[in-house]
């Protein structure tokens, strides 16, 4: 009963400020100093047509090679786990635990089976073209990554005995990663400090090989985080 | 777009209420992810402009007043990849409690209860 009112509290607690956030909200009236810089300069400076994009990759370049070491560290602490676990069941010297779900896994229906093996390539290709595309128009590597990774998912629905090639996995992951960061590098050393885009030519305003190294260094990250997604995916439809 | 904001808080007041309340450990790795839903989309307000649309230049652009602030929108787009990340991290960690004791009881595991 106490519990309960204790909860009753902090929710009317928090209730009671976001109604002052609510009430006393009023939208900006124009863009900061530092939006307003990156507005302004960002054409001119990286070329980019998605401001969001050379954000992301160049202006706060450091923030997404965070971003991208905390995705890598979640799939490798994803493979730890779960990996163990498969590794002592081996040493219990049974199979039944897999040989139980091969029983349970059973093949797709046929209308599942064909209608993937025509989407599946499509969605991947859609994948690489988002990424291909962050610095034009909305989306990036983390979307494309994504996509890319739900196209796996339906493979994984509709072909449960399909199994992953790891090295082809493995040495994408870690090569995009590798070059990434070596990118970032070149900009150190070529031009205005790590991870500048501008060590490649800024060229025509609106075309794809455009705004320096943006698509590259952006379908780099989309590859690490297509290879990583499905990394977790692959653990988590292991038996365990 | 006030809209967005009130249903976004609402989100996260949903969120904190089945974390308190639930205890199975998925629903509550599902409220975790519904919090943080609702603070993409109070991150997202606090970025809007009157008027304003996607950060997005085109060829014939002058007026910058027309758009909206891309600073938030690049911190919403980390939040997102870190908050599926760490939703991911919990819902191995449950797998791998489910396997040793097999429940998703989170009051089961009390060994490291101070």
């Amino acid at each position: 009963m106490i519990k309960r009112a204790l909860i009753f509290l902090v929710l009317a607690f928090f209730a009671w400020q976001f109604l002052l956030m609510v009430t006393g909200w009023e939208g900006l009236s124009g863009l900061g100093e530092i939006a307003r810089h990156y507005m302004e300069k960002g054409r001119e400076e990286l070329g980019a047509a998605n401001i969001v994009t050379a954000i992301v990759v160049t202006y706060r370049g450091l923030d997404t090679l965070g971003e991208v070491s905390v995705l890598f560290l979640a799939a490798a602490g994803i493979g730890f786990l779960l990996g163990a676990g498969r590794l002592s069941r081996k040493q219990d010297g049974g199979n039944a635990g897999g040989l139980e779900n091969e029983k349970t896994r059973r093949k797709a229906s046929e209308i599942l089976e064909t209608g993937s093996d025509i989407v599946v390539p499509a969605i991947a290709v859609f994948g690489v073209y988002i990424f291909v595309n962050g610095h034009l128009s909305p989306g990036g590597g983390f979307q494309g990554g994504a996509v890319i990774a739900s196209a796996i998912v339906l493979l994984f629905l509709s072909h449960p005995f399909y199994s992953l090639n790891h090295g082809v996995l493995k040495v994408t992951e870690s090569l995009s990663g590798t070059v990434y960061v070596g990118l970032g590098l070149l900009g150190l050393i070529l031009a205005g400090g790590f991870l500048d885009a501008r060590f490649l030519p800024v060229g025509e305003f609106g075309r794809i090989l455009s705004a320096g190294a943006i698509p590259v260094i952006y379908s780099l990250i989309g590859l690490k985080v297509g290879a990583e997604l499905v990394g977790i995916l692959e653990q988590m439809r292991r038996p365990s | 777009m006030k809209a967005v904001l009130v249903i976004g808080l609402l989100l996260m007041l949903t969120g904190f209420y089945g974390l308190m309340t639930r205890r199975n450990m998925i629903k509550m790795v599902l409220s975790v992810a519904i919090t943080e839903v609702g603070l993409q989309m109070v991150m997202i307000t606090a970025g809007f402009i009157r008027g304003g649309t996607a950060p997005i230049l085109t060829e014939d652009i002058t007026e910058l007043a027309s758009f909206v602030d891309p600073v938030p929108q690049a911190l919403v787009l980390t939040a997102i990849v870190i908050g599926v990340a760490v939703n991911a991290l919990m819902l191995a960690f449950i797998i791998r409690m489910y396997g040793k004791r097999g429940s998703l009881d989170v009051r089961d595991y009390t060994d490291s209860k101070w």
